[in-house]
């Protein structure tokens, strides 16, 4: 058992060894109890400044990640690309070493670029928090979804997990893959065609284009949101319609019953009803939908506490 | 060098004893009282003095909880190395209570400082005592005494404090080791 994390930064789940994301789940298990007390407050991180650099648009990750911030006591300043300096053609660097020069420790940034997380951490004096990356990574994300399975399942080792949509565009299901994968975990894929990326199996994964078919193998089906937003220039280029989609990939009751088993169901959100899920399954006894959010503020709460934990403390 | 026994086996469970009958003798009933373990050495008292007052008086009058102080400590990024955290369990609110802090060995005071810390976000307790198994005097960094002691000691810096427990190690005893003579 590893009582510190390999890295200084969380580019990744890539540059994660097992026993990282193991200290990771168990230092969550401690966050998860602080969030149920009445006051669910610890004064860990007080001396930290953090700054959130969303320069993509996120509710969800945004405030979960200013949560936990919170819920560790640091300080924080958040800020997206609309209205700020960005806009008015900073470069990256220029923009983030501006705000370390107001005494930043850690930085936590989406960005819509690919490597853009990797990139920063090269060129700026700060622990660096992958928030999402374009279509690369989104290692916080991953991290909460293996934890929702380890909790509803006792394990993660050996569970079948299908990855369902739009893989070729999804940073989860890259970050899902690495994460399940080095938990001992089974992967399949499923989704059209022309959004599931060639040589995909080189990743050690299976590939299973009949829904039907993947979710009798499947213990876990992970229903990812269809990107409308990185789809070909008007909207939908990859296939013919969402509803083609919604009846070929789209979970509903009907074929939900058909597996006949107990299969949980996931999403990572925000849902667009209807189409990867009806209300019917994302409202079910069996989705955990929102028990994945729940536990993305105390995995979020583990990663900023371990990355912190290396923050040497000045000796001034 | 050999290890010195401060407890053996047999005074260690008339220790434990006498510690319940003070507890008894303070609070009567136990009523609304709370027992609380400091994780993760303390819950191991917490546990043996909850079952040794169930014995002594029957019944269960008194509340008892399990907490876990690792957020709240004060050497967060001063070692190499971030603590571990166990588990809280304390279902109920402290507002108002009686509450006794439990803890093996009390030394620096630093612990019991987190503890009460910590305690705070369960609510506003009407009054905290600490009980502890054994006391290593001069040797506090903070201004932190306990209210009940198992046995007191006298010991420097470089000398160590263990707790044995029967569930644990095979049997009870507390030893005092020193670095070398």
């Amino acid at each position: 058992m590893s009582d510190q994390l390999s890295t200084e930064h969380l580019l990744g789940i890539k540059d994660l060894t097992p026993e990282d994301i193991d200290l990771i789940f168990r230092t969550a298990d401690g966050f998860k109890e602080v969030l149920n007390r009445p006051i669910k407050k610890v004064p860990s991180l007080r001396d930290l400044t953090i700054a959130n650099l969303f320069f993509e648009s996120s509710t969800r990750t945004r405030v979960s990640f200013e949560l936990a911030e919170k819920r560790l006591s640091a300080d924080t300043v958040s800020f997206s690309s609309s209205g700020s300096s960005v806009s008015k053609g900073e470069t990256l660097v220029d923009t983030v070493n501006n705000i370390l020069a107001m005494k930043v420790d850690m930085v936590v940034m989406r960005h819509p670029d690919p490597g853009a997380a990797m990139f920063l951490s090269r060129h700026v004096n700060a622990r660096i928090v992958n928030a999402g990356d374009g279509t690369h990574e989104h290692p916080t994300q991953a991290l909460l979804d293996a934890y929702s399975i380890r909790e509803k399942l006792g394990r993660v080792k050996g569970v079948k997990v299908l990855i369902c949509g739009d893989i070729l565009h999804s940073r989860v299901a890259l970050s899902n893959i690495f994460c399940l994968q080095k938990l001992g975990a089974e992967v399949m894929l499923s989704g059209p065609t022309t959004l599931m990326p060639r040589y995909i199996e080189s990743l050690g994964v299976r590939v299973e284009h009949d829904l039907d078919k993947a979710l009798a193998w499947c213990d876990v089906a992970n229903m990812l949101r269809i990107q409308l937003e990185r789809q070909g220039g008007d909207g939908v280029a990859n296939f013919p319609s969402l509803r083609e989609y919604a009846m070929l990939y789209g979970l509903d009751l009907e074929r939900y019953q058909r597996i006949g088993r107990d299969v949980v169901i996931m999403h990572p959100g925000p849902i667009n009803r209807g189409v990867e899920v009806t209300s019917q399954v994302a409202d079910h006894a069996n989705s955990i939908i929102l028990d994945q959010v729940e536990n993305g503020v105390a995995i979020r709460m583990a990663v900023l506490y371990l990355l912190a934990a290396r923050i040497p403390r000045s000796t001034v | 060098m050999q290890p010195v026994t401060l407890l053996s086996s047999k005074a260690f469970g008339l220790t434990v004893e006498r510690l319940c009958h003070q507890l008894i003798e303070d609070h009567g009933e136990l009523t609304g009282l709370a027992l609380i373990g400091m994780q993760p050495r303390g819950i191991l008292l917490a546990r043996r003095l909850r079952h040794e007052l169930q014995r002594i008086q029957g019944g269960e009058h008194l509340q008892y909880g399990e907490l876990d102080i690792t957020f709240h400590r004060d050497d967060f990024r001063h070692r190499p190395t971030p603590p571990a955290p166990s588990m809280t369990q304390l279902d109920f609110s402290l507002d108002d209570r009686k509450v006794v802090l439990v803890d093996d060995v009390l030394y620096t005071g630093r612990t019991i400082r987190a503890g009460l810390d910590a305690l705070l976000a369960f609510g506003r307790p009407a009054s905290v005592q600490l009980l502890v198994l054994i006391d290593r005097r001069f040797s506090r960094e903070l201004p932190i005494q306990p209210d009940y002691v198992g046995r007191k000691v006298d010991s420097i810096a470089d000398q160590r404090v263990t707790v044995e427990w029967n569930e644990i190690d095979g049997q009870d005893r507390v030893l005092l080791h020193s670095q070398n003579a």
